[in-house]
């Protein structure tokens, strides 16, 4: 139990000399990615070996003294695709695709003889240079991770460590000042909220604590959404009480002394992790009455989704907290007058709330030093789609779209050419080639047409269609739209029938008008945020790729080949042997041919499966 | 005063709840869809979008009005956008215009040709969800419905019931009673107030025109007309009348010209009501007994009592309504005058209300499957079946009521008001009251004390079922205490009903009211007990209020009704040779049942009883005064205990 | 016999459920949530219960229940196969994915639960386990990289071990 910010700084000097009795840390990642793929199993057994040789120390073994090796559990690395991922400290080593059974050569060779395990480390697929560390890996090489610091490096189910590495000291400082200095720190720092909106969170903070009111809230918005984003995942699996920490902090700020925390129903590993990180700082006295002495209360609930997408905005988000269908409503009253509960809310997303000991510690002009003017600190995107390396980065604010997908992410497979990045999500927008030199932060990408949004970066190569892309994301949004206002209601449904039809090659130049024209009047008369850039993807597309839409409904062609409407099946005779394999599988008897001769497909009749394709031993059949 | 700027002119506000307000008292019309003065902000509909210099595009229902604002109303921008959010309206709904009875009075259809719809570039819907005509009071047709949500807020917001909420999402949305039930399957009051407030053809009142055809054409028939206090004050309304006009003379001469034989004055039948309804509170107020009294005039009153407050029902009055009385009095005494059978009269409601409709049909007013009233229309059923007959309104002569039934005191005009019938009811008990003012106008709870030999009497009046659920609730609660409680349903008591023409606002009902006030201020006859015709029923018929006659025929009784049909948990579809229902009702359900239902599922356990005894989750025997109750083979076990059904488990085994 | 008890115990702690949450209306996802656990859907007549337990209208429930997508009123079956569709997994063929596990569980068109209740199909946004694309999720049990041959041998070891389809009607 800690009670003051003496015992709180005792026990960090406790807990610090007890970590650095682990001569050497076997840190496991236990990520949704990496559980997935098998990384528990490598834990355990990694964990057998090193207790069977009484190598064994953590920092729970305060008594004795006793010099050794941990093996921990730790949260996620962002480079998920390689899991499980295996990393050694003090030394960086960085093993990637770990099983189970290569867990007592690690023992032997790293742990007792300090040699590497090379066939475990990491290889880039396109150059064949192999990495030791971490550190060395051009993946991590160009990311600052300041936020994501935690995530991969300690246990997030043992508060012990967040402790040790000065974890809840930015709270003691924060204690040190008066609400309203804490708010001036914020403000300065120019924190802006990193959930999509870039709001400056100091306002926020500093509206709320001017309202008068008997209860007010802290909401910590962790219902990520977005397809293809998983940064406040990993920050809540890897680092849990690095957001409680900047709630507490919000909470002391700006008076409010409940705290909720809303994490949609697909994530339960970071359901459990903080729950367990809570109840930990509950028993430690970092949560509940009289915090640190400081005569403070807080305390935090988990809410959790129950699927729609429409709950990470705000006030979909409160009314579902509150027990109702999580529909937008109308403002004003902002969430800072009347937000849960109808009182004063604090609303920030996770990666903001984690922000917030940074700035605290380092203090304002330290933070500012970072990224850009108007847009300081660091931004974490998930890298996915057609890119050599996926997974989830930290780098500075204005850092360019080229450093990140040919440096950090290694470029695009197979030499292809870079056709565009969807940012922000499915209401995002796409950015061309021509964008790589600008620089990623809140304004520049508004005034491109796209937006931070919460930071799911969609990479595609030229085999891409961008009305089917356009199409894909619509029928996102559009099966997402909570059904309240009429623009995106109807609207998108429209839309993504249009761009149905579009694809189908039933479309006229007439509809393409309409679309636009539909287009806008979603994004400007809806109700909330989410029907505002519903219609983004369709916008974005038309501008910078209107003659892929013009060649699907004037040319009736696919320029991407991605269309199946649009395809035409042949058998090439030069090539076809007469097996009628292909004869026995399709589904609408369009292909015949005599025995042992090239056999034809009747185009009229070829409904366009392509059961014949998979099947022809000889791969005649082509595509055109 | 503040100012802002509306279309470059300047224009002043004060304390308007929002910029809608502001921009309509400057003469400017914005359409809305989900916008009702009276009910929550919803902002959905994007009509009323308007162009604000800084801000952008905003919802003028949905902001404040500031000071130095500058807004623009009609913009290129904003027709093309009202224009295309209508399109995407109609796209999805069903536009079978002139065979939907919101032809002509559809704020869909007076939108689209205000704004130059031409065409609509969507597809069609193409699905069809089924329509709901379950319902003795309104019809609703989802295929018609555009999401305002207006009737789910009514329902929810005054009524405080909400029968009918939004289910799914997106595209798939819908406003539907809780699983897809049809109405007459839940707790619907048939206030159709939701039906009032429905911008579109969704939710309409259900008609009952063709009926009355049919009897008057039937030669056999002699059809009996009731005029309700409230129709007589909005029915000019459709003629381009002031709202509150009396018109009852000539709605006379309209039945007449239709072909309806006699005209009474359900005024008559409330003077009636109020004299057996002040005798019966005499009674109870004398001995203490089933305190607070509370109005049954109102049907939609009556049946909340009956769905949610099953410990109260023995508090309603047990009169019946005005109307039912007079079904009663023609079918059973004034046919017989007539010298004929009560199945040959056929006796017409005309109301301002779609409860009445449900009432007519209660088993309690049914004998031998005549009904005491056979159709009930409202006010704007009158007007189509004016329309319909070919009537020109300004031709019609004024006629007057036809005798014995067509006169009444100012007490029976006053019913179609809020706090009318306890005006009426206090008037006739003590003499020194004239006017009672304490309980009129539109306040939602009205509180008034008089004294009578010495006696205070504690009154109060509400309308709008959310204000008498909240009174309800503090009753139960031990934190008030009347003697007399007035409850009409719809806000404004049924100058405010569902059956009014349309629109059907604050300013509206208060007309009316003063119409009817109006009335009362013009009759020399305040008090029911002075109105001649009504002694003379008494003398000729009921002998006195609540005599045994009279209990007889203007009385009725109530009983606890179910709120949801169906669901009752069932855990097996074997059937044992013992079958227990218990009760989880809300009544049961709070008086401990669910206590029962674990101890008799232990004790079916330890005694390995599964094959021979069947349990069942019920959710309403209809027998709340009983509470808890359990059903044991089919009959009803009262105020059950764990003990006592186990006990008769140990007789089985 | 086995399914009379299991719904009774079943009862017995939707009334722990919402017990637990003090009968308070805004807990009613937390409790729905709870609730679906017990019975693998949310029945229409539990949750008129709920409502009535509540003091709540059985329409806000129904409104609540039929909002988010993880609430079924359609019973599901014991193993909810969820394929991940979000972009990076859609980009990486879970198209294809799903459609072999259409196959594989023999499901129609617009059906998505087993005739014996074995298996329920889905789709989910995203995972946020984009790394691993393709993503399948199986009763919270997490597979990446899952093509459709791998799809189908997991699927298989299910029925393996809940001992072959077609003979638990008998339960």
């Amino acid at each position: 139990m800690i009670r003051t910010i003496e015992d709180l700084y005792n026990l960090h000097e406790d807990y610090k000399e007890a970590m650095n009795r682990e001569k050497m840390k076997i840190l496991v990642c236990a990520g949704t990615g990496c559980v997935s793929s098998g990384s528990l199993e490598v834990y355990e057994a990694l964990k057998e070996i090193v207790q069977e040789k009484e190598l064994f120390v953590d920092i729970d073994l305060m008594e004795g003294g006793r010099e050794g090796v941990n093996v921990s559990p730790s949260g996620c690395h962002g480079f998920c695709e390689m899991g499980p991922i295996v990393r050694i400290e003090p030394q960086g080593y960085f093993y990637v695709r770990v099983s189970e059974i290569d867990a007592p050569e690690i023992v032997e060779k790293t742990v007792e003889n300090n040699e590497v395990v090379e066939r475990l480390l990491y290889r880039n697929p396109e150059t064949g240079e192999i990495y030791r560390t971490e550190e060395s890996m051009p993946f991590y090489g160009k990311q600052k991770r300041l936020v994501l610091e935690h995530c991969g490096k300690i246990n997030p189910e043992n508060i012990k460590e967040y402790i040790a590495l000065g974890g809840y000291q930015a709270l003691a400082e924060a204690f040190e000042m008066t609400p309203e200095e804490v708010c001036q720190v914020v403000l300065k720092a120019k924190l802006r909220g990193r959930g999509g909106g870039g709001f400056p969170a100091g306002i926020k903070w500093d509206s709320v604590r001017k309202e008068h009111a008997g209860q007010k809230y802290v909401v910590c918005n962790g219902d990520e959404g977005d397809p293809g984003a998983f940064m406040d995942r990993s920050i809540m699996e890897g680092d849990p009480h690095r957001v409680i920490e900047g709630m507490i902090i919000a909470g002391y700020a700006s008076g409010a002394t409940k705290g909720y925390i809303y994490v949609r129903a697909e994530y339960p590993l970071a359901v459990k992790r903080l729950q367990k990180a809570i109840q930990q700082a509950r028993e430690f006295g970092l949560l509940g009455e009289n915090i640190l002495d400081s005569g403070f209360d807080f305390d935090i609930k988990i809410s959790k989704g129950a699927g729609a997408f429409v709950c990470g905005e705000g006030s979909a988000l409160t009314a579902s907290i509150e027990g109702n269908r999580g529909m937008p409503r109308t403002r004003p009253p902002r969430t800072v007058q009347k937000g849960l509960f109808q009182k004063p809310t604090v609303l920030n997303n996770v990666e903001t709330f984690a922000n917030v000991p940074l700035i605290i510690l380092y203090g304002a002009d330290n933070y500012l030093k970072i990224g850009t003017k108007d847009s300081p600190g660091t931004k974490a995107f998930a890298l996915t789609g057609n890119i050599v390396n996926t997974g989830l980065i930290e780098v500075p604010m204005g850092t360019t779209l080229r450093e990140v997908i040919y440096e950090i992410g290694g470029g695009i497979p197979q030499g292809k050419k870079l056709k565009a990045v969807q940012i922000g999500g499915p209401s995002g927008g796409c950015l061309t080639s021509e964008h790589l030199d600008l620089p990623m932060d809140f304004d520049s990408l508004d005034s491109a047409g796209a937006m931070i949004g919460s930071g799911g970066l969609v990479v595609m190569d030229e085999d891409t269609c961008m009305v089917e892309v356009a199409r894909f994301f619509m029928d996102f949004t559009q099966k997402e739209s909570c059904g309240k206002c009429v623009p995106c209601r109807e609207g998108t449904k429209k839309i993504l029938e249009i761009l149905e039809k579009i694809i189908a090659g039933d479309a006229t130049m007439e509809d393409i008008k309409l679309l636009e024209e539909l287009a806008e009047t979603v994004k400007d008369g809806s109700l909330c945020g989410l029907g505002k850039t519903a219609s983004n993807p369709v916008l974005t597309t038309l501008r910078y790729f209107r003659d892929e839409y013009i060649a699907h409904v004037k040319d009736k062609k696919c320029p991407a080949g991605v269309c199946q409407a649009f395809k035409t099946y042949y058998i090439d005779p030069e090539v076809c042997k007469g097996c009628s394999k292909c004869v026995r599988v399709c589904p609408n008897n369009a292909i015949s041919g005599e025995i042992k001769k090239p056999f034809s497909i009747d185009a009229e009749k070829c409904i366009k499966c392509g059961a014949c394709v998979s099947v022809c031993p000889f791969n005649a059949v082509k595509e055109g | 005063m503040k100012t802002l700027k509306i279309n470059g002119r300047e224009v002043t506000f004060s304390n308007e709840k929002n910029l809608l307000e502001v921009i309509r008292k400057a003469g400017i019309e914005l359409p809305t869809f989900c916008y009702h003065s009276e009910l929550s902000i919803y902002g959905a509909c994007r009509m009323c979008l308007v162009e604000e210099k800084k801000k952008g595009l905003i919802a003028a229902c949905a902001i404040p009005p500031r000071e130095g604002m500058e807004i623009k109303t009609h913009t290129l921008k904003l027709q093309k956008q009202r224009k295309m959010t209508l399109e995407l309206l109609l796209a999805e709904h069903e536009r079978d215009c002139t065979a939907c009875d919101k032809n002509g009075n559809c704020r869909l259809q007076e939108l689209a040709r205000n704004l130059g719809i031409e065409k609509v570039r969507f597809e069609k819907k193409d699905k069809k969800l089924p329509v709901d005509n379950s319902s003795c009071a309104i019809l609703r047709d989802p295929n018609k419905c555009i999401l305002c949500g207006d009737c789910v807020r009514m329902c929810e917001e005054v009524q405080g019931i909400g029968v009918i909420g939004f289910a799914y999402r997106g595209s798939n949305t819908v406003v539907t009673p809780a699983f897809n039930k049809r109405i007459r399957e839940v707790d619907c009051v048939d206030c159709g107030q939701c039906a009032a407030v429905c911008p579109t053809g969704a939710i309409v009142v259900k008609s009952n025109i063709d009926k009355v055809w049919e009897a008057i054409y039937d030669d056999e028939k002699v059809v009996v007309a009731q005029l309700a206090p409230a129709v007589r004050v909005a029915f000019g309304e459709a003629f381009g009348l002031k709202a509150g006009t009396s018109t009852e003379n000539l709605i006379i001469a309209a039945l007449k010209t239709m072909g309806v034989d006699k005209v009474f004055d359900t005024c008559f039948a409330a003077d009636l009501t109020v004299m057996e309804e002040s005798k019966e509170f005499t009674q109870r107020f004398g001995k203490g007994e089933r305190l607070p009294q509370f109005t049954s005039c109102c049907p939609a009153w009556v049946r909340f009592v009956e769905l949610n407050y099953p410990s109260l029902i023995d508090n309603l009055s047990s009169c019946r309504s005005p109307q039912q009385m007079f079904g009663s009095f023609v079918k059973n005494y004034y046919a017989r005058q007539l010298g004929l059978s009560r199945e040959k009269v056929f006796v017409v409601s005309i109301m301002p209300c779609t409860a009445k409709k449900a009432e007519a049909a209660r088993e309690e007013f049914i004998t031998s499957g005549d009904p005491d009233v056979n159709a009930v229309i409202t006010t704007q059923e009158l007007i189509k079946m004016v329309k319909e007959a070919g009537i020109v309104f300004e031709d019609l002569k004024e006629e007057p009521f036809d005798m014995p039934f067509g006169f009444a005191t100012g007490s029976g005009f006053i019913f179609g008001a809020t706090g009318g019938v306890a005006e009426a009811v206090t008037r006739n008990l003590a003499e020194e009251v004239q006017k009672f003012k304490d309980v009129r106008g539109l306040d939602g709870i009205k509180e008034a004390r008089l004294r009578k030999d010495n006696r205070e009497i504690k009154v109060t009046v509400v309308h709008g079922l959310k204000n008498a659920r909240d009174l309800l609730e503090k009753i139960k609660a031990g934190e008030v205490d009347y003697d007399l409680v007035e409850v009409m349903a719809c806000p404004g008591g049924c100058v405010g009903g569902a059956g009014q023409p349309l629109p059907n606002n604050l300013i509206k009902r208060s007309q009316r009211a003063r119409g009817l006030y109006d009335n009362d201020n013009r009759m020399q006859l305040v008090r029911a007990r002075e109105n001649p015709m009504v002694k003379l029923l008494y003398e000729k018929w009921l002998s006195t209020p609540c005599s045994e006659q009279s209990h007889r025929y203007l009385h009725t009784s109530y009983r606890p009704k179910r709120r949801i049909e169906g669901s009752d948990i069932r855990f097996s579809s074997e059937k044992g040779q013992m079958d227990i229902k218990v009760c989880i009702g809300t009544s049961c359900y709070l008086n401990g049942s669910y206590d029962i239902f674990k101890a008799v599922d232990k004790k079916i356990k330890e005694n390995n009883l599964e094959d021979r005894v069947n349990l069942e989750a019920t959710f309403c025997l209809e027998n709340c005064n009983g509470s808890p109750c359990v059903e044991v083979n089919g009959k009803i076990v009262d105020k059950a205990s764990k003990e006592k059904i186990c006990r008769m488990i140990d007789e089985l085994a | 016999m086995a399914a009379k008890q299991d719904f009774k115990r079943s009862f017995q702690r939707v009334n722990e459920i919402i017990e637990a949450h003090g009968r308070n209306p805004v807990e009613l996802i937390s409790i729905l949530q709870e609730v679906q656990e017990e019975y693998r859907y949310l029945p229409e007549e539990i949750l008129n219960y709920i409502a009535t337990a509540m003091r709540i209208s059985p329409s806000k429930v129904f409104g609540v229940a039929t909002f988010y997508e993880n609430f079924s009123l359609e019973p599901k079956g014991k193993y909810v196969v969820k394929v991940c569709d979000g972009t990076a997994c859609h980009v990486r063929k879970s198209t294809a994915l799903l459609n072999a596990l259409k196959k594989k569980l023999e499901l129609k068109e617009g059906q998505e639960t087993t005739q014996d209740l074995m298996f329920t199909l889905e789709t989910v946004s995203c995972f946020g386990a984009c790394g691993l694309a393709p993503v399948m999720v199986i009763n919270d049990e997490v597979y990446g990289k899952v093509t459709p041959e791998k799809a189908e041998k997991i699927i298989d070891e299910i029925i393996k071990e809940e001992g072959g389809r077609g003979n638990d009607q008998d339960h």
